[in-house]
């Protein structure tokens, strides 16, 4: 007697901890190994890109630190270079500091994020509750500056909204001493780990070629051995300036991801001291005043500035009429924009691109093959946040 | 190729008349050319080994309701071998469906999709066009220009039938685009209302 097999169709998510927020995933199973992935997306989609368009280009800001929440400064800062390029003003030289050093938290945050909590996917708990401590202290960083923890709103076209305050510099410097043991420690629970590795090694792998294909970027192409960073191949503020190395993966799997990510953290500490080493006294911002609001005080004496003021934050600066496509090497891949403006203090068009979407799109061909016990494993080492995929 | 240029005038000479305007602006190339030979000049721009455009980054459309051929398809692609940027355009109309990049370059799978679910424009011989980003069920286009930034049904759970329902959004004030061009000028319907008065006069 001949028994009929049929496919078993799985929901995984929406709500799911190892979706990392509002995935669903339609497996198609037979037995335990995985047919067909189908991710529906768009759960968390606002619009973003529709706002912007309907904001100046100051009040936009704010929506790029609601893209990828974990590293908002690093999309910031893909706008208001893009901002910059068509308005052809210069930073001085302090606000490219502080926006690198930023960056370069967002990444460790970022980073941090994603290693423990892939490691949690597949086991592992204690790496999360150590690496969300020293992601606290970051954030307190995040809130000193701009004073908010998360949604910091703290780049500007020009510059920077205001300076460093008193004592940070020294914190971080702190920060930057203690943080290597704290990675050190994070990689004597997972590097040489038998069941990490067991879970991690061989999965997921992706060659060069299909990493081409699928329009990979960040770690997600390193880790197949492609050397390729626009901090280093496309500078842009003061990376080039910096010394720093490109940590690149051999085989394209979850565990040289992971290697990765861990090598990225370390050099982004060495960045951060740099850039502390080198930052001099000041100004933050442009001293444009028809592009950066005047100071407080200012405003109460002069009557130039307080018509810069009144101009800038009804109408908003006009931008010439141009397109531009500017990318900065974010946490998770190029993140880039595409600014169209059309004089006005709007944008006409501001295209976000993410990341983390085309990542996503490839999880069909990662997974394929694959049992489903290394679903999660390949989402978290895909490095997924769905602010930025979904926008 | 490394230098901007040389490459302009390599893919000049090489498509000819496939191009229609070339021009180098913030360190990339803009390529402007037509819905017939995009897939040429796609493939050319991948395979050829003095461009080796192998990335696609991102499709996007671009909406100018007031034109005649309404929408911009914006493709732009990268060279990791030659560290360039290149963005190619071409203009088309409401209605007009056009060819899909899947069979060059996967990537374009989703990216083609989420076109469709914003602008609305169709893509032949795309594997799976089906709506991205917005609701299931969801109508219309968000991003053409014509689209209202509030949407046009907002979403609620009703205690009455215990369970979500969809109804027309109504909104106390609606969403006010002011006209800054004049200080003395407020918002748009203002200004219509003084220039129909000027002309009576």
């Amino acid at each position: 007697m001949t028994k009929k097999i049929k496919n078993l169709n799985l929901n995984f998510g929406p709500q799911h901890p190892a979706a990392h927020g509002v995935l669903r995933l339609i497996l198609e199973l037979d037995g335990e190994v995985v047919e067909k992935a189908d991710p529906h997306i768009g759960l968390l989609h606002r619009g973003t890109e529709k706002l912007i368009e309907n904001k100046t280009y100051m009040q936009a800001v704010p929506y790029f630190d609601r893209l990828d929440y974990v590293a908002p400064m690093n999309q910031e800062h893909a706008f208001a270079l893009a901002v910059e390029k068509i308005l052809k003003i210069d930073v001085p030289i302090r606000a490219q500091y502080i926006r690198v050093i930023f960056c370069e938290i967002g990444r460790i945050l970022s980073h941090i994020l994603n290693v423990t909590t892939q490691a949690l996917d597949v086991g592992a708990l204690t790496p999360s509750l150590w690496g969300f401590e020293e992601r606290e202290t970051l954030m307190t960083f995040y809130e000193r500056a701009s004073g908010s923890r998360l949604h910091a709103n703290y780049f500007r076209a020009g510059g920077v909204h205001q300076d460093l305050p008193k004592g940070l510099e020294e914190d971080i410097a702190k920060f930057c001493e203690t943080f290597p043991k704290i990675i050190n420690d994070l990689e004597s629970l997972l590097t040489d780990n038998r069941i990490f590795k067991q879970r991690n090694v061989d999965i997921g792998v992706v060659t060069k070629e299909d990493a081409l294909d699928y329009s990979f970027s960040g770690v997600m192409i390193r880790g197949s051995g492609v050397p390729w960073d626009l901090r280093k191949s496309q500078p842009y503020d003061c990376y080039e300036s910096l010394d720093f190395k490109i940590p690149v993966g051999k085989n394209g799997d979850c565990y040289d991801r992971y290697l990765c990510r861990i090598e990225e953290m370390k050099e982004s500490v060495s960045i951060i001291k740099q850039c502390l080493a080198k930052m001099e006294k000041g100004p933050i911002k442009s001293l444009d005043g028809k592009i950066s609001p005047p100071p407080k005080a200012e405003i109460k004496q002069s009557m130039e500035a307080l018509i810069h003021h009144f101009k800038l934050f009804t109408e908003g600066y006009r931008v010439p009429k141009d397109e531009i496509y500017t990318a900065v090497e974010a946490p998770k891949g190029e993140f880039g924009v595409y600014l169209i403006s059309d004089g006005s203090s709007k944008p006409y068009k501001c295209k976000i691109r993410a990341p983390g979407f085309s990542h996503l799109q490839s999880m069909d061909y990662l997974i394929k093959g694959h049992m489903l016990a290394d679903v999660p494993a390949v989402l978290g080492s895909l490095d997924i946040v769905f602010g930025e995929v979904d926008r | 190729m490394k230098n901007l240029e040389d490459l302009e005038k390599k893919i000049n000479s090489e498509l000819t008349t496939k191009i229609n305007n070339t021009e180098i602006k913030h360190n990339q190339i803009y390529i402007e050319t037509d819905k017939e030979d995009i897939i040429d000049v796609v493939i050319f721009l991948k395979t050829n080994q003095d461009t080796k455009f192998r990335q696609l980054v991102d499709i996007t459309v671009v909406d100018y309701p007031e034109q005649n051929q309404r929408f911009e398809v914006v493709y732009l692609f990268l060279s990791h071998e030659f560290n360039q940027r290149l963005i190619v355009k071409y203009s088309i109309g409401e209605n007009e469906v056009i060819p899909s990049l899947t069979n060059i370059f996967p990537s374009a799978n989703w990216m083609e999709r989420e076109v469709f679910d914003m602008y609305g424009v169709s893509f032949k011989d795309h594997p799976d066009l089906r709506r991205i980003l917005t609701d299931y069920g969801f109508e219309g286009h968000p991003l053409r220009k014509d689209f209202p930034l509030t949407g046009h049904s907002e979403v609620r759970y009703s205690e009455d039938q215990k369970k979500v329902i969809s109804e027309p959004v109504k909104l106390e004030q609606n969403y006010r685009n002011f006209d800054y061009e004049s200080p003395w000028e407020g918002t748009k319907y203002i200004k219509e209302e003084i220039e129909s008065n000027d002309k009576k006069n």
